[in-house]
């Protein structure tokens, strides 16, 4: 029964993205929307990611210094770890599952609103193609700005662990710039950039979609929004792994 | 003119809607009446295409809607005005947004014309002073209001009302049925209108169907119904006892 109710969801989400996935009716109106979106989605965004992202880089750094100081171990290894922990995980999988929480229940509870108080049927009686209206500016603006999310997270944690090693002085500065540029592989940006708008996609449509096929009142309307946020973050940790395991082999 | 012709629908083995077929005409303000849950809803849904019924047909002016492409539906529904229950007006966008929002999509029209033809549907709905405000800032009346003209920005063929009436305070109805009343006179264009305020059946029902158990009952005019003797209709009509005694009172009289 769970099955063949994952096979139907499954199917209904495939072919709401099929209408989602078509040229917009008027793309003056889709880029204005998208830039409303890029602002709401992206811009609204900046200040919860670094905030976030500044204080678990310092926190990974603190960490780092406690659980693996040994004199047999280089001063510089601290920097290191914090880099590659913050690279490889914490500025694409983490930080997206911070933001499936943020902007998930946004998107679901905005579009589940304008479901049941009629709006999303008054765009269909006009001809509006939904689906693409509402949901196609949302996927391109939050795709489109989370290399910037993720380039700013990288910095901000770069900046936290420094932070703590100057004002706390559990380490110089100088040790921790060569841990963070020891052995540095480009790539490793490259992926955390590659995760994290797959990831993009991921929260957007997802939320976009639970929203999108609320039946009832607002009381449905806040349980679609938490079903979207579990349910993009069980796919962010799934999808997580496939993607470590192919972009990293 | 709208013809819908032996329409069924069924929810989950229960029939909905069983076989109406009815002729709406053009310059005339059409009803839809019935207790909650007849079928009104689901017979004007069916109408716009919101819903697909199991058999029937729905013919816009000789136009089977069921046999439309997807092209020819899309461009049906640009002869379409709808005003829904809660006028369902755009949050994020002003008044104005909201009703040049269907120019904005379909029309040709440049950014000047569009915003004249706006702020002409919003002076035609006495809503003028009010272009610049959020939806939320206005009164149940203005936001139908708002809506009705949103719903004739396009220059409709056909316009559906749902519960145009629902919660609004009888003056306001009044107001609210005499612009629709109005606006078909005007426009010339096809109105169906889903209610069960007697009011709005006795001061703009040109042509009244009544449903009753997914089935229709009677047919006729706002002149006809008080006289008729369809038991189930009296019984909808004069459900209170202070209208089932002025009923008695006009007959003594008469």
């Amino acid at each position: 029964m769970i099955l063949l109710d994952s096979i139907k969801t499954f199917g209904s989400y495939l072919m709401i993205m099929g209408r989602v996935m078509s040229r917009p009716q008027r793309w003056r109106i889709f880029f204005r929307q998208t830039m409303h979106e890029v602002y709401q989605l992206g811009v609204n965004s900046i200040p919860i990611v670094l905030l976030i992202s500044f204080f678990i880089g310092a926190v990974i750094c603190i960490q780092m210094k406690l659980n693996i100081e040994s004199p047999w171990m280089p001063k510089f290894v601290v920097g290191y770890a914090t880099r590659e922990i913050l690279l490889l995980e914490f500025s694409s999988s983490i930080m997206c599952l911070i933001l499936a929480g943020k902007v998930g229940s946004n998107i679901t509870s905005e579009i589940g609103a304008m479901r049941v108080t009629q709006q999303i049927d008054a765009l269909e009686i006009m001809g509006v193609n939904s689906a693409n209206f509402l949901i196609l500016p949302k996927i391109t603006a939050l795709v489109s700005m989370m290399p910037i999310l993720v380039i700013f997270s990288i910095a901000a944690g770069t900046a936290g662990a420094f932070a703590i090693g100057k004002f706390t002085g559990i380490m110089t500065p100088q040790d921790l710039i060569v841990g963070l540029q020891y052995e540095f592989n480009q790539w490793y940006i490259w992926c955390s950039v590659i995760k994290a708008i797959f990831f993009a996609y991921v929260i957007t449509s997802v939320a976009s979609y639970y929203g999108y096929t609320v039946k009832g009142g607002s009381i449905e309307v806040g349980k679609a929004s938490t079903d979207a946020v579990v349910s993009c973050s069980a796919l962010i940790l799934f999808s997580d792994m496939i993607l470590t395991q192919l972009l990293m082999q | 003119m709208i013809e819908v012709d032996s329409v069924y629908k069924q929810f989950e083995g229960q029939t909905v809607l069983n076989g109406i077929s009815a002729l709406f005409d053009n310059g005339r303000t059409n009803l839809i009446i019935g207790k909650s849950g007849a079928g009104k809803t689901v017979l004007m849904k069916c109408i716009v295409g919101l819903l697909i019924p199991e058999r029937g047909k729905v013919l816009y002016d000789g136009r089977d809607t069921l046999q439309m492409g997807k092209k020819e539906k899309l461009l049906l529904r640009r002869e379409i005005g709808m005003l829904f229950q809660n006028a369902a007006l755009f949050d994020s966008m002003s008044v104005l947004e909201n009703v040049m929002f269907p120019l904005d999509m379909f029309s040709s029209m440049t950014y000047n014309e569009r915003l004249k033809r706006a702020r002409l549907c919003l002076e035609r709905v006495n809503l003028a002073e009010a272009q610049d405000k959020g939806p939320e800032e206005l009164s149940g009346g203005m936001q139908k209001r708002a809506a009705i003209a949103r719903a004739i920005a396009m220059g409709p063929k056909y316009l559906f009302c749902d519960e145009p009436n629902s919660g609004l305070d009888p003056q306001t109805s009044l107001i609210i049925d005499e612009l629709i009343h109005g606006i078909t006179e005007e426009y010339n264009i096809t109105t169906i209108v889903n209610t069960h305020d007697m009011n709005s059946v006795m001061n703009i029902g040109d042509h009244i169907i009544f449903l009753a158990g997914g089935e229709l009952c009677w047919e006729g005019s706002n002149k006809e119904i008080l006289n008729t003797d369809n038991r189930i209709l009296n019984d909808f009509l004069f459900s209170s006892e202070i209208l089932r005694q002025v009923k008695e009172q006009a007959t003594r009289n008469i």
